[in-house]
């Protein structure tokens, strides 16, 4: 696996090797304002394709008679968010599930990256593209996890300005939770309360993936016959990280977005 | 460990047009799909309850129909029945009497059979007798100063 690239590198090489992008220039400020990430935009699209297409096929061979295994697969994943989305969200729903179901099919493809062979497709592109550097797990790149937070923020204000109208956006923002009196407290308060959400949703996911892939790496180092326990463990482990970040995304996005739908005013009164 | 600013805004427009592909293309047909399905389910569930109860009314109808089908077949029975026994009633007395008019007719052919014999032999009888007495009297008088006589005496007889 690991042998024939590492046995030329240092450990230390050969991990940062890993962790560096395919990139357009060679920035290597923490944020870049002109380094395109072009590994993770390639992957993270391809598998977003991937997605479509594979829901596209089901939308189109879609029946309310008896369905075919894609069908009922595509169907599960569906009533599956559609579900959670109803649980928490009240109003029409016709924006705020496909968005849930793109972000958790999304990530989830993104973080299941994780679980091919670390080396596998860098090896590929070193000696058979000819690429300097790839990293394939797009979860593992803050731009695509902030890509998609800030969507979500993005969003939030949306649905708070639709539900209590800019003005009375701007009222809670500046009187709760302390009142009028404690105006700057409000704002300290909420902007940290505002700012934490992308935060929050984008390095959670980042940092679960960005450490699975280190781990996979940091195994990848290991002697080959002492690979294979703690590969498999961590392997294994990782089907439910996986699967589990990406639900966490979907559901926090849920609950962010049912929250900004819903009107303050009207929910004291209760 | 970078975060890149354009690919941050590259992936938030691949996002948006993944989303609104989601949305208009993948969403509605299959929810139609699902909420069509369960109509169908919800509709079968309740034709099939219907046809549950119309079955059993059917069922009952039915058993009631056996019962007055029987009813008047036994009373259509018990008719014929009468009416057999009628007809042969009929039969035996129309056999009756056509026997006793068989009967009374030959007596009447037997009777007048006899007369026209009576009337026959008497009337040879008399004839013998004339001519009996022709060949007598043929000897002493002529046959017909004494036809007269004989024809009155055959009258008699």
């Amino acid at each position: 696996m690991s042998a024939e690239s590492g046995a030329a590198k240092t450990p230390a090489e050969y991990v940062s090797h890993h962790l560096m992008h395919l990139t357009s220039n060679h920035d290597t400020g923490f944020v870049s304002m002109s380094n395109w990430h072009i590994d993770t935009l390639f992957f993270s699209t391809v598998l977003g394709l991937i997605f479509l297409t594979l829901f596209r096929i089901a939308a189109v061979r879609a029946t309310s008679g008896v369905p075919g295994g894609l069908q009922n697969f595509v169907e599960i994943i569906i009533e599956f968010v559609d579900n959670s989305v109803k649980d928490s969200f009240k109003g029409d729903r016709s924006f705020i599930a496909p968005f849930a179901l793109t972000i958790f099919c999304w990530v989830f493809l993104w973080n299941c990256m994780d679980l091919v062979p670390v080396d596998l497709l860098p090896l590929f592109g070193e000696h058979v593209l000819g690429l300097h550097a790839l990293r394939v797990v797009p979860s593992a790149d803050m731009s695509a996890t902030f890509a998609l937070s800030l969507s979500v923020f993005f969003f939030i204000f949306w649905y708070s300005f639709k539900s209590k109208g800019v003005v009375g956006f701007a009222k809670e923002f500046l009187t709760h939770p302390f009142g009028a009196k404690l105006l700057p407290f409000n704002i300290i308060l909420n902007t940290v309360e505002y700012l934490a959400k992308p935060l929050s949703l984008a390095l959670r996911l980042f940092g679960n993936l960005y450490a699975g892939e280190l781990i996979f790496i940091l195994i990848a180092l290991l002697p080959w016959w002492a690979q294979v326990i703690p590969g498999m463990g961590w392997m294994i482990f990782h089907i439910l990280v996986v699967t589990l970040q990406a639900f966490i995304f979907m559901t926090l996005t849920i609950v962010y977005l049912s929250m900004a739908n819903e009107n303050h005013d009207d929910a004291e009164h209760h | 460990m970078q975060a890149s600013i354009p690919s941050i805004v590259g992936q938030m427009i691949v996002f948006a047009i993944f989303v609104w592909f989601t949305m208009k293309f993948v969403w509605p047909p299959i929810t139609k799909a699902l909420d069509e399905r369960q109509k169908r389910i919800a509709d079968g569930l309740a034709a099939a309850e219907k046809g549950q109860k119309a079955l059993a009314e059917a069922s009952k109808s039915g058993d009631d129909a056996l019962k007055a089908a029987r009813a008047q077949a036994q009373d259509i029975v018990a008719a014929a029945n009468k009416q057999a026994t009628q007809l042969v009633e009929q039969a035996r007395a129309d056999a009756e009497s056509e026997k006793a008019r068989i009967v009374a007719a030959g007596h009447a052919e037997v009777v007048r059979e006899v007369t026209q014999a009576k009337d026959a032999l008497r009337r040879q009888v008399g004839e013998l007798a004339v001519a009996g007495a022709a060949k007598i009297l043929k000897r002493e008088i002529n046959a017909g100063a004494h036809a007269e006589l004989i024809s009155e005496l055959a009258a008699k007889v």
